[in-house]
């Protein structure tokens, strides 16, 4: 019997419906992509359950910046708040309260605890010595799970522009950061500081932080408990900046916007006193500007 | 005792003819490779993560092939019908017992080796800091515990009728201990009695084996432990082990064979 169906013309006929199929599904997995807002592959495959793994990343860096000295579950109560102490300088009010904090595991309750403590990390201490660099891929991770958690890209540009001198590799981060989160006053003033002490264009870091300011001023107000911290944080480098720059009225304009926010407002106002004073002796403020 | 190593040598030829270590250890290999390719922020030098992924590896592909082979050496023996000759040979159901014990931890101490040598290379290479005192001490811990666990999951295998509710039991038992043991003392603070009790009784009960996972030393490069702690927690783990032992052997010399 002679066959009908040559198995070349069943080949060519199930490529031809492989390609049919191509450009009906073509258009629509493009939309799939759409779907997810970074459109990667881990944003399919974990769906919003990827940010519950950001955040354990994130705390994985902070664990790495203790060098494994960390409280778990059951040291929650102690557990480090936030990520300032991550970025905080030695000597400061957050440094010594974090200090405080992290000494958690207190007395041995009985001999199972005292030999146990042999074999796991008992003493706080930080990453130095360019060591810090051991949080990095810990931070890129979760920023790649969760694009929106902004902690993570100021953390890790203060590492990069500060201790290990990777200024652009800092600012292509942030920029990151940016594009995922546009009009984020934290990032634009982490980009202005970056500007200011890293690339010493301080006219560029003014207009970022200008813009951090009017992003603040749209952003938090209307909310039940807005962000003095970080307000205080842009009017003081702006006014810091005009000072530097010898325009006394908008220095004295920013120290009295952050003195709204500042937790030490009479610091402030007595700052506003010594730049009074500059103003009306221009002579002295010369000297000092120079100095 | 050369019994004992006969019934041995034939434990570790099995976890040689098996592609259970294989499967794992190219598994852990690739993954660990894969990830040192990736490079962060430009810098070549970060090491630690890499350090953290392979080490997790380890634990688990030990833990896998540990309750793995030993859950199914004894229940297999009364399937094939293989115990009846065995038995006839002479050789005694405490052999037996002892001899499947060493077959398997040694079997799993062969395969952790291989892990560590690949640890060391990996880690050694990249970091430029070989660390062989801080990773033999590594190894050694994981060892003892390595043996615990085999004498545990070696009761449940005459206790519990098929291995594969034994691997499972044992599985939760000794990850329950892992995350959680340290800590039972602290939960049972918290309770009213007669629960706080019976919990700080569990914690004085359960081998305590998170003492031997030492990882965080190795990681963070926090120096060595003392050698009398190391001795101590082998010490400790050995009458764990015996202990275990014995109260499957007191099991198993009254368990009728036949299925």
């Amino acid at each position: 019997m002679r066959r009908i169906f040559h198995p070349i013309l069943i080949l060519i006929l199930l490529l031809a419906a492989t390609f049919s199929l191509a450009t009906l599904v073509q258009p629509r997995a493009q939309g799939w992509d759409k779907r997810g807002k970074s459109g990667n592959v881990l944003t399919l495959l974990l769906g919003d359950s990827r940010r519950m793994f950001a955040n354990h990343f994130f705390v994985k860096a902070d664990v790495s910046f203790h060098s494994g000295y960390y409280p778990s579950i059951f040291d929650q109560a102690e557990k480090p708040k936030g990520s300032g102490h991550m970025t905080s300088e030695e000597g400061s009010p957050e440094a010594e309260e974090h200090e405080r904090k992290m000494s958690f595991l207190g007395e041995p309750r009985d001999w199972v605890e005292r030999f146990g403590r042999h074999f796991f990390i008992t003493h706080h201490t930080h990453l130095e010595n360019g060591n810090e660099r051991e949080i990095l891929p810990w931070l890129k991770l979760s920023a790649e799970l969760d694009p929106q958690r902004i902690d993570t890209y100021v953390v890790a540009s203060y590492w990069l522009r500060n201790r290990l001198g990777k200024v652009s590799e800092a600012e292509e981060f942030l920029r990151q950061g940016l594009r995922n989160n546009p009009n984020n006053y934290e990032l634009l003033y982490e980009m202005g500081c970056l500007y200011n002490e890293n690339y010493h264009d301080s006219s560029r870091a003014r207009h970022i932080w200008e813009l951090a300011l009017r992003r603040w001023h749209e952003q938090e107000p209307a909310k039940k408990e807005p962000d003095l911290i970080d307000l205080d944080k842009i009017t003081i480098h702006l006014a810091r900046l005009e000072e530097h720059e010898g325009n006394w009225d908008r220095a004295i304009e920013y120290l009295e916007a952050a003195m709204k926010s500042s937790p030490n407002p009479d610091v402030l106002r007595q700052q506003i006193e010594e730049l009074k004073a500059k103003q009306r002796d221009p002579k002295t403020a010369k000297e000092s500007s120079r100095g | 005792m050369n019994t004992v190593f006969a019934l041995a040598t034939v434990v570790i030829k099995e976890l040689y003819r098996r592609k259970d270590f294989y499967v794992l250890f190219v598994m852990t290999a690739v993954i660990t490779l894969v990830m040192g390719s990736v490079s962060f922020f430009n810098d070549p030098k970060i090491v630690r993560y890499l350090k953290e992924i392979c080490l997790l590896l380890i634990w688990i592909s030990a833990l896998v092939i540990a309750i793995g082979t030993t859950a199914r050496q004894i229940p297999a023996e009364r399937e094939n019908r293989t115990i009846f000759p065995l038995l006839a040979k002479p050789v005694t159901r405490g052999q037996v017992v002892a001899g499947k014990f060493a077959g398997c931890w040694l079997a799993c101490a062969l395969a952790l080796l291989m892990f560590y040598v690949f640890f060391c290379v990996i880690s050694g290479t990249r970091e430029g800091n070989w660390s062989l005192l801080q990773n033999f001490q590594a190894f050694w811990l994981q060892c003892a515990m390595v043996g615990v666990v085999v004498a545990l999951v070696l009761l449940g295998s005459v206790i519990f009728t098929a291995p594969s509710s034994n691997a499972t039991i044992s599985f939760v038992v000794v990850i329950g201990i892992l995350l959680l043991g340290r800590h039972l003392n602290q939960v049972a603070l918290h309770q009213p009695e007669p629960l706080r009790t019976l919990v700080y009784t569990i914690y004085f009960l359960i081998p305590h084996l998170e003492w031997y996972d030492v990882r965080d030393f190795v990681i963070y490069d926090q120096g060595a432990i003392a050698w009398v702690d190391c001795l101590l927690a082998t010490l400790y783990a050995a009458v764990y082990a015996t202990l275990l032992l014995f109260a499957t052997w007191l099991v198993f010399r009254r368990k009728p064979l036949n299925l």
